[in-house]
């Protein structure tokens, strides 16, 4: 067993794990946070992804110790604690960029990182920054959209 | 997965220490060998996690050679200033590899160390002629790669750097796998003014240099003279995505596009 | 009054939780006392079980059972059912060989389960199922379809792997109308099998209660009534009454998560074993191989037109990969959602088809996003296109030649359209594609060193199978209506319980608009419950686009059944007679007068009932409908695809899309339209990337997503959707179903536009860009 310690959502939590544990594991099963979804074994569909440090990673793609001493967001740190959502959450409801909801929390994780380093994306950078989330559902439309006008609005509130 | 001892060494020398176990195998991005244990495809007993090692990252760039730590993530080259300035071809093949997470993630030393056949450093190792540095001593791009998945890496032997020469100008172009994303034909073309050099990935088992486009080249760097320039289908790959003629057509056509691109 | 929500776009009551990460899918839920399940799969496609060997994985760490198909016969455990009975040409019924949940005797595809390792942890149930020895006989495999007949049998039952030859329409008539045709078409093709790929992986959670013998079953499921219905009734031997089924959140299902699965019935059974839940949730390399495919058909096709291109006959010749297990309305897709479709949207008169359905060393097909209408309509859009072509018509103008235009229209394949307006769709289409300046686009795409081609599907779709009795008497052994339930509140507030399911569709915003509506309510004020039978009365689940028809139907007869009582307590109230209150959006009148109670006042007079009929009525206000429809509804539409393919690798771009449907009423435009996107989106999948490969032995080539591509936002453009409305003409709605169209008309579309492209007459499916460049060598681009 090892020990690993890490800021999850603002707040810091450790654990005593198998080393083999992947973060997304740790996440889902052991902080019960299963916002996080697991929609493949090859890494590809990105639904478990979270924010390492800022940066948009796949926790199925990591194990647990890679997270050490890090500064994690799941989608369930995204909303402000009074319930109210983030400009690209709502963006996501107002656009209809969901269906299921099962790649969402991949798809809003990521589309955070990206749109901070692109507060203005045109349609094709924003599907060239959805190569690693799989959507089964929307074809991509109104999450292209979404994530359009979220990055707009998330520059308009800085 | 199965159970593995995990090492988090904060000195190179703990490192290559541990890596010289029999089944131990460093941890870098982990974005090919953490999928690889997940499938029960690999399955080392210790694990040296290389993230503590902060001399292994970062970018140098002299006059003639960008120096990237064998840690450096793909999204830091893709980004860097100093890369996009000097061989802006490499910044933008690291830009092409997987996606955003996996960018954030993946280190040159671990895509070369791995050496899948369509990974996409390796064809910049090769296009470029760089210089691959261990813990033990410096390998020449053109000898490192020695097969599928194999490498002129010994046992417990760590990548720190690679070194790559600046061209006068170079490009890569790549077609894509339409599942994986990784390169079905990678092609990195560079004009070194008076010679030029041509990496392939993905056609064959591992990444190669296209001689009769590299003497074309040479002569005259222009779309013109690889267009031609005919490759054979033996040897190379043949899967459920492409076959080994497509693939050699897809060389071809990727080196005159990618001849193109580092002309305009 | 408020404006209507009937048509207006409203955002969705489901996204906050899903958007915040509070939505609650199978594997997010974790019982007291969890275990976890692994399953052993075969690594043959066809081998005789020569011995189990799971003592050692018996004494693994944490392991808390191991059972093999022997546990489970010896149990008396019963196979996986047929939903549907097909009768053979010959007139005798289908094959329906066994099908245990657990293999007995005999493995028949890869992936099939051998024995299930029940452990404390994930990890150690997976360790452990290594553990498991199994002696395999390996046997040649059977993969291809077209040489089943004479490949090794996979059932006894069966010795030459046929499960039915069925057939529909007038062959002597037809065959006579091709002897006098002017211009026959004819095409030969597969219809690619492919891999639905929900992005939730299906997962089972089942908990038995020793305290009343009774089961708790959370599943990813499109239909948890049809789920117990066909576990307790078919499989286990169960009272329904000890059985709840939930299917929380469910992610996507397309038709995959329609299906009674191994896995489900081996952890419910293992849960009373155990006495401990059982939880099992596939690894997407598991659903791979075990998650029913789609389509899969050979196909000989004819078209037979006069001189002018008007249609006289068609004659189809198909051949249906079953894989190796009747799944659980595997029969049915390939005959009766197939072959009945082949008019189209065509007044041809004549059609034969033949279908024989086959038994391969393959994981089982089943229904897929279409499920029988897409394979139909690629055979009818493909050959109408390739006969224009060939006859020099234009091929917008072929159609028009051919075209419906009087309904109701009995076609001769047994559907009777009540409704349509062909033209409408297709001119809105051309339009909104400018296909007047294709050529023109055409022209500068060809400077730029590409072909630009365009192709046209006009398809039909038959949603909301009904009615009972006629699907009966076709072989359907379930019922086809669909239950709807109205719980309103003692403060006006309304619950409403359906038999729908919604795995992304939207249910509980588009079904609340419904009856917020007619109720004179806010959305909010409307919660929509489905996915639970200790809630729901009963239920058929959502499939085959029927939901907002059928389902949706069935709330709104609640609502009458509301309304009408409610007009009683207000006539009460207002001192008038019955006759005389009229009802509208939310308030009861005293017609020609001012005299009025609300919706709310008669709610509470309902439940609080002072004053109030009580010795003519019944306190509360709650009421249920089952609803059986007295038709299919058909929803029908025209798409145009511009492509432009890369002459130097042969990649195809998807350079625009237009898609407009006529989906009747449409209750909510904004989820129509997303429905839309995602169903073209399967629809060009189909056509250009997804390819499920066998080698000879059977091992699935496909079987990750590093190998079986599905459309990333990168393999898509903007979409140009619009719709077009008539009003179906038998359900009170005039709805008719939208979940399936763009799945079904986009193939052939894409596939018209690439040869066009190409200027060659076919190029199979998927046309990926090694398979257009390998085209493009035999031409002189």
């Amino acid at each position: 067993m090892v020990k690993v310690s890490m800021k999850v959502n603002g707040k810091p939590v450790s654990a005593e794990l198998e080393p083999r544990t992947l973060l997304v594991t740790y996440i889902r099963e052991h902080l019960r946070l299963t916002g996080t979804h697991v929609g493949c074994d090859t890494a590809q569909c990105g639904a478990c992804t979270v924010l390492v440090n800022g940066k948009a990673v796949k926790s199925c793609s990591i194990v647990a110790m890679q997270a050490e001493g890090a500064d994690v967001l799941t989608i369930e740190g995204v909303a402000k604690p009074d319930g109210t959502l983030h400009p690209m959450q709502a963006a996501f409801k107002e656009n209809h960029g969901l269906q299921c909801g099962f790649c969402t929390p991949g798809m809003v994780m990521n589309a955070l990182d990206f749109a901070k380093s692109n507060p203005n994306p045109s349609e094709q950078e924003v599907r060239e920054a959805l190569e690693g989330n799989l959507c089964r559902c929307t074809g991509y439309h109104n999450i292209v959209k979404s994530i359009v006008a979220g990055a707009k609005a998330m520059a308009a509130t800085k | 997965m199965h159970a593995f001892q995990y090492h988090r060494p904060s000195s190179l020398k703990d490192a290559t220490a541990t890596g010289a176990k029999d089944e131990a195998k460093y941890l870098a991005g982990g974005q090919s060998l953490v999928q690889a244990m997940k499938l029960r495809l690999a399955a080392p007993t210790d694990l040296i996690d290389l993230s503590s090692l902060k001399e292994l990252s970062g970018i140098k760039v002299s006059g003639s050679a960008v120096e990237i730590g064998a840690m450096t993530r793909h999204a830091e080259v893709a980004a860097s200033a100093e890369v996009k300035k000097a061989i802006p071809a490499l910044a933008s093949l690291a830009g092409m590899i997987g996606d955003r997470q996996v960018r954030h993630m993946g280190t040159i030393g671990g895509s070369l160390a791995n050496n899948d056949p369509a990974a996409d450093y390796p064809a910049a190792v090769l296009g470029l002629g760089a210089t691959i540095t261990t813990n033990k001593r410096k390998i020449e791009g053109d000898k490192f790669f020695k097969g599928l998945y194999e490498t002129a890496l010994e046992p417990g032997e760590l990548i720190t750097s690679v070194s790559f020469p600046v061209p006068k100008r170079a490009a890569y172009m790549k077609f894509k796998n339409p599942a994986s994303r990784f390169a079905i034909v990678g092609v990195f073309v560079a004009d070194f003014g008076g010679s030029a050099r041509v990496g392939v990935t993905g056609a064959g088992p591992s990444a190669f240099r296209q001689a009769d486009m590299e003497k074309a080249l040479a002569a005259k760097f222009a779309p013109d003279s690889v267009a031609n320039v005919k490759v054979r289908a033996d040897g190379l790959n043949t899967d459920l995505h492409a076959s080994a003629e497509y693939r050699a057509h897809l060389v071809t056509v990727m080196a005159r596009r990618a001849v193109e691109a580092a002309l305009s | 009054m408020n404006a209507p929500l009937v048509g207006a776009r409203i955002q969705r009551k489901e996204d906050y939780r899903f958007l915040t990460g509070a939505g609650t899918y199978t594997d997010d839920v974790a019982l007291p006392g969890q275990t976890y399940a692994a399953f052993v799969r075969s690594p043959h496609a066809h081998a005789r079980l020569r011995k189990v060997d799971i003592e050692k994985a018996r004494k693994a760490p944490g392991v808390v059972g191991v059972f093999t198909g022997q546990n489970l016969a010896d149990a008396k455990v019963g196979g996986l059912p047929c939903g549907w009975l097909i009768t053979d040409v010959d007139g005798k019924p289908m094959k329906e060989p066994p099908y245990p949940a657990l293999a007995q005797g005999k493995v028949r595809h890869v992936g099939e389960r051998v024995a299930v390792v029940v452990a404390e942890t994930l990890q150690q149930a997976r360790e452990a199922a290594e553990l498991v020895e199994v002696d395999y006989e390996v046997l040649p495999a059977a993969t291809d379809v077209r040489a089943a007949r004479k490949s090794e049998p996979l059932h006894d039952i069966a010795p030459d792997n046929t499960c039915y030859v069925w057939s529909i329409g007038d062959k002597a008539a037809v065959d006579a109308a091709f002897a006098k045709a002017a211009h026959v078409t004819k095409l030969e093709f597969v219809n690619n099998r492919l891999i639905p790929n929900a992005i939730e992986p299906r997962s089972v959670n089942a908990m038995y209660s020793r305290a009343d013998d009774s089961y708790t079953v959370y599943v990813a499921s499109q239909n948890p009534h049809v789920e117990r219905l066909l576990m307790t009734a078919f499989v286990l031997g169960l009272p329904e009454h000890k059985v709840r089924v939930v299917a929380p959140d469910v992610g996507g299902g397309f038709g995959s998560k329609i299906f009674l699965y191994a896995e489900d019935v081996a952890c419910t059974w293992a849960s009373r074993q155990l006495n401990r839940p059982v939880k099992w949730t596939a690894e997407r390399s598991e659903s791979f191989v075990s998650d029913a495919h789609g389509r899969d058909h050979f196909t000989v096709a004819e078209l037979a037109m006069d001189k002018d291109g008007k249609f006289l006959a068609m004659r189809v010749d198909t051949m249906a990969n079953l894989g190796a297990y009747l799944s659980t309305f595997a029969s049915c897709v390939p005959t009766i959602l197939y072959a009945t479709l082949l008019a189209g949207q065509y007044t041809t008169p004549l059609i034969y088809c033949r279908v024989a359905s086959m038994f391969t060393n393959t994981t089982p097909v089943d229904a897929y996003r279409g499920a029988g209408r897409p394979e139909a309509t690629y055979v009818v859009e493909r050959l109408v296109e390739t006969a224009a072509r060939e006859m020099k018509i234009d091929p917008a103008e072929m159609r028009r030649r051919n075209f419906i235009r009087t309904f109701p229209y009995q076609t001769p394949v047994a559907l009777q359209y009540d409704t349509g307006d062909y033209e409408a769709t297709l001119q809105a289409a051309m339009k909104m594609a400018d296909v007047a300046g294709f050529q023109k686009r055409k022209e500068e795409a060809a400077k730029r060193g590409k072909l630009r081609g365009l192709g046209y599907a006009c398809y039909i779709e038959a949603c909301g199978i009904a009615p009972s009795n006629v699907a009966g008497s076709l072989g359907a052994r379930a019922g086809l209506f669909e239950v709807g339930e109205i719980r309103v509140h003692p403060t006006g507030s309304v619950t409403v319980f359906t038999g729908s399911h919604s795995h992304g569709q939207g249910h509980e915003t588009t079904f609340a608009q419904v009856v917020a509506d007619r109720l004179g309510l806010a959305v909010e004020q409307v919660d929509i419950v489905h996915g639970d039978t200790s809630k729901v009365l009963f239920g058929m689940g959502t499939y085959g686009s029927r939901s907002i028809a059928v389902g949706g139907t069935a709330i709104v007869k609640a609502l009458d059944k509301i309304i009408a009582k409610g007009k009683k307590i207000a006539a009460h109230l207002l001192e008038a007679s019955d006759a005389d209150v009229e009802y509208d959006r939310g308030v009861f009148k005293v017609a020609g007068t001012d005299r009025q109670k609300t919706f709310g006042e008669v709610a509470f007079a309902a439940y609080v009932p002072h004053n109030y009929p009580l010795d003519k009525l019944e306190p509360g206000l709650n009421e249920n409908a089952f609803y059986d429809p007295a038709n299919f509804t058909f929803p029908a539409g025209s798409y145009v695809c511009e492509v432009e393919v890369d002459k130097d690798t042969g990649a195809t771009r998807i350079a625009s899309f237009v898609a407009v449907d006529d989906f009747g009423k449409v209750i909510n435009p904004m989820i129509v339209e997303g429905q839309v996107h995602g169903g073209l989106t399967q629809g060009i999948g189909q056509a250009l990337i997804e390819s499920t490969r066998y080698d000879a032995q059977g091992q699935l080539m496909s079987g990750s997503f590093a190998d079986y591509a599905i459309p990333r936002a990168s393999d898509v453009p903007y979409f140009v959707v619009d719709t077009r409305e008539t009003p179906c003409t038998h359900n009170p709605l005039g709805v008719k179903g939208c979940g399936e169209a763009g799945a079904i008309g986009a193939p052939a579309a894409v596939v018209n536009a690439i040869t066009d492209a190409l200027g060659v007459k076919d190029v199979p499916m998927p046309a990926t860009a090694h398979t257009v460049w390998s085209a493009l060598q035999k031409t002189s681009h």
